[in-house]
Formats: C-alpha cells, structure tokens, sequence
C-alpha cells in the first residue's frame, strides 16, 4: 500500500468516526449533554480561550507534569545506575523494590495529600512516582546489558574507576535503553497528572471535573483533546530527540 | 640491550565448579626493547590470555611481570583487540583520542594527536565518520590509532587482523611493519597465522599444550622489507609447522 492511500484510508476512518459522533446526538440516539457533538468542541475551545481558563490549567499541567517527569525520571536514572553497576546495592535494595513496587502510583494519593495538602507538589509527588519504577527498571536493564567488551576497553586504556567506567562506558552505552524508559514514562506521566489533578490540585485535570460537574461536557471533550495533542506534541519531540542523541546508530 | 619486558614463571589457572583449569604455565619470556615479537599458537594455548595478563585485565596464578618502561610513561602498553572494539557512540576522532583523556591534555591537543594517528593509518579523511559507517579493515586501523595514540612504548596486538579478509589482512601486514619502522616501538603480536608470524616478526615463540608452555623460540633475521614468498620465508614457515607439530605431538 502507497503512503499516500493509506494516509487516505486514515482520514476517510477519521471522518466516519466524527460523523458518527455527530450523529448521535443530533439524531437524538443519545442526550447531547452526556455526548456533545464534535461541531460544538471549537466554540467551547473558543471560549475556554476567552475566559483564560485554558491557557491557565494547560500551565499548571504542565508544569506539574514536566517537573513530576524530571524528578521521577531522574531518581530512576540514578537509583536505576547504581542498582545496574554495583550487585551489593541490587541486593541491598532487592526486598523493599519487592515490596513497593506492586503499588500502583495512585495508591500514593492519599498520602500525597496528607504529606504534600492539595498543592502542586503533591501532583509532582504522583508523577514522579508513576514514571520512577518504568525508568528505573529500564535504566538497570540498559547497564546490565552493556557489552563487556567495551567495559574491558576502558580498563585496558586505564580506566578502571567506577566512575570512569559510568562515564566512559556505560552511560553512553546504556543510553538506547533509558530512553526507551523514559519515552513510555512520558505517557504515564500524562495518566499520573489526570489523575493527581481530579482530586482537585489546580490543572487540566481539575478543570475538567469542575466542567463535568455542571454537565458541561464539550469542555471536558476540549481538554481531553488538549491532553492527546499535548501528548503527541511531547511524543514527537522527544523521538526528534532520541534520534538526535542516538545518531551514532546504524 | 635490556629487555622491557621480562616475565618469570607466569602460571594463570582458575577454578570453575571445582575444576581447576590451567591456561598458562611457569613461562619465562624477555622482550629485547623494539623487538617486533610475534607468539603464534592453536585457539586455547593461552596466547589471548597472556596479553590480557599484561595489559592488567588478568591475573596470574604465580610469577612476576617486570616492565622497564621510561618512569614517565602515562601509558606503558596498549592492546588492539581482535575485533576493533571501537566505541559506537564517539565519531572515528574521538575513538582515537579515548585513551588520552586520561593523560590530562586539553582537549584541543587531543584531537591534534588523535588526528595525527588517523594519518599515521591512512584515515585522516574519515576523522568525523562513526564506527558503523567504516569497513572491518577501517575499523580496525582505527584501533591501532587509538592504541598508538597513547603513545605506549610497546603495542600488543591480539590477533588484530584474523577476522579481515586476506586481501585487507595483507594491506594491515605491510602497514603495520611501516609503522612499526616509523616508530620503533616494541610490538607483541599474538597470531595462529604461521605465515603472517614469518612475515612480520624479528622472533616467533610457539606457545603449545595445555596448558601452554614454550615450545619454540625462532629468530627470523630476513632482512625487511620483506617479500611475502620469499623463498626463504616459506622456509622458515616450512621449519616453523614442522618444530609446531614436533612439539605438540611431544605434548
């Protein structure tokens, strides 16, 4: 199948999923208000828009997420690297990933909340555990997996600390693998700040249960769409970046 | 004239499942300095082994290695493996360069170097290529940069050119013979190839058995340049195979 045809196939299954969702209600199959139709979401954009209610919860977000993001992913770098490098603190931390790893990230909520009030960093805290457990088992994966060839070329060039070796070698070889961790943490992230926003830290999350609770539903649709294209956004620009970084590859 | 390396009753076994395994056993070697040594061997003779002792990435059993390297040599040996090995992530320049980042030079005089080698090896127009883009013969001259980069005083070489084909194997032969002329280094070279040892070496010790032991130390005087089937070349092949099989059937 050419690009062009099944580009085309796409946009003809696009637009019968959108005249079907318009249908709907407009031919009264279902109430308008539990599904507005997609022709009213750019007037309720517009107005979301007009009121700064938008731009305000797409910030909060966003800042929640990129910060949850930076330091969950970063502890599961860095616990992840060491866990990878040294089998005396893989051991050592064994019997307690056992024990807190199962722990859905929104079991944290409540102590989120007890810990951190209905603030901002108790979003971040969500996130960032959400994202830590993927990036972390990634980022020991990717050490274990370094080729020990390379390691022995290190040390046969003299450099033998573990320092040196985490510099020299495994960081740059285990690089493939983290990103892939992080590249799914970037969608678990969006999940973690949903959910650490609908128990009202302010944000995307928050304003759309304010929206459903006055049955407003074309502004909840509005942000579930700002949501999915937030998430391609970051998508895309992290897969530029990913290749940018691994270029040395075949 | 002294020798820079001097190995005393160098033994390396190691235990697996209660297994004692003996690689190497009591050998004794001196190197002459600038000596162009080359140790041929069947596969599991200890041959690898003996170089890894002593570059430091083994440890042997019993014995003593003594080096007489300059006091201020930052790096005294460096190896080139047998498949290059070259780090994926660092353009060619920057494989070159790896081994001096630990010698304190800025950076600029790195890459200096680093360039200067590349041209030793013929490379300097691929200084910004990554490794996946260069060929198995390419890849490996850029090994032997990297490894004289460092400016060791003696070059040890792991079977550096059994994994190429013969037509790029003999191109390496006649340059690595150049460089070592230009350079006057000590080079040990490790090779099951009879004819390359002839080729290239000052001295050929036949490491045989298990473990491995001196089965023969054989001066090749020819003078250099040399010419591959030269008669008296194929000669001293001639000789070589037969003391090799003489030996390991002894064994």
């Amino acid at each position: 199948m050419t690009a062009l045809r099944s580009a085309g196939l796409a946009a003809v299954g696009l637009a019968a999923f959108l005249g079907v969702w318009e249908a709907a209600p407009r031919l009264d199959l279902v109430n308008p208000a539990f599904l507005p139709p997609p022709s009213s979401i750019p007037a309720a954009f517009g107005r979301e828009i007009a009121g700064g209610a938008w731009p305000r919860a797409v910030a909060e977000s966003l800042s929640h997420y990129v910060v949850g993001l930076g330091v969950g992913a970063g502890a599961g770098i860095a616990l992840g690297l060491l866990s990878g490098m040294f089998r005396w603190f893989e051991s050592l931390t064994a019997w307690i990933v056992r024990l807190l790893r199962p722990i859905p990230g929104l079991a944290w909520v409540p102590f989120a909340i007890i810990w951190f009030g209905v603030q901002p960093s108790a979003a971040v805290f969500i996130i960032a555990i959400g994202v830590f457990w993927i990036v972390f088992f990634a980022t020991q994966g990717a050490v274990r997996g370094v080729d020990r060839d390379l390691i022995e070329v290190a040390q046969a060039f003299g450099f033998r600390g573990p320092f040196a070796r985490l510099t020299k070698i495994l960081l740059p070889a285990a690089t493939p693998g983290i990103l892939v961790g992080v590249r799914t943490a970037l969608g678990q992230a969006w999940m973690a700040v949903v959910a650490a926003e609908i128990f009202g830290v302010p944000g995307i999350g928050a304003r759309m249960m304010q929206a459903s609770s006055l049955l407003s539903t074309d502004i909840v649709v509005v942000y579930m769409l700002t949501m999915a294209a937030l998430y391609g956004l970051f998508d895309t620009g992290f897969v530029a970046l990913q290749g940018w970084l691994l270029r040395w590859r075949a | 004239m002294s020798p820079i390396i001097e190995i005393r009753g160098l033994s390396l076994a190691y235990e697996r499942d209660g297994r004692r395994t003996e690689i190497l056993s009591a050998l004794d070697l001196a190197v002459p300095r600038g000596q162009f040594l080359v140790i041929v061997g069947e596969s599991g003779v200890g041959k690898s082994t003996l170089l890894r002792v002593l570059i430091d990435l083994a440890k042997p059993s019993t014995g003593t290695v003594g080096l007489h390297t300059a006091p201020d040599t930052r790096t005294p040996m460096a190896l080139v493996f047998q498949d290059a090995r070259l780090l994926p992530w660092r353009r060619v320049i920057d494989n070159v360069a790896f081994g001096l980042e630990r010698h304190g030079l800025p950076k600029a005089e790195r890459r200096d170097r680093a360039a200067a080698m590349l041209k030793l090896v013929g490379l300097a127009d691929l200084a910004g290529r990554w490794p996946h883009q260069l060929s198995g013969g390419q890849r490996q001259r850029v090994a032997i940069a990297r490894a004289l980069a460092v400016e060791p005083e003696v070059l040890l070489m792991d079977e550096p050119f059994s994994a190429l084909d013969s037509f790029t194997r003999e191109g390496l032969q006649d340059e690595i013979q150049r460089i070592k002329a230009q350079t006057g280094k000590t080079v040990l070279f490790v090779t099951h190839d009879i004819d390359e040892a002839v080729y290239l070496a000052d001295r050929v010790v036949v490491l045989a058995g298990s473990p491995g032991r001196i089965a023969a130390d054989v001066s090749i005087t020819l003078p250099r340049p040399r010419r591959r089937r030269d008669a008296e070349l194929v000669e001293a092949a001639r000789h070589l195979r037969a003391e090799l099989s003489r030996r390991s059937s002894d064994l």
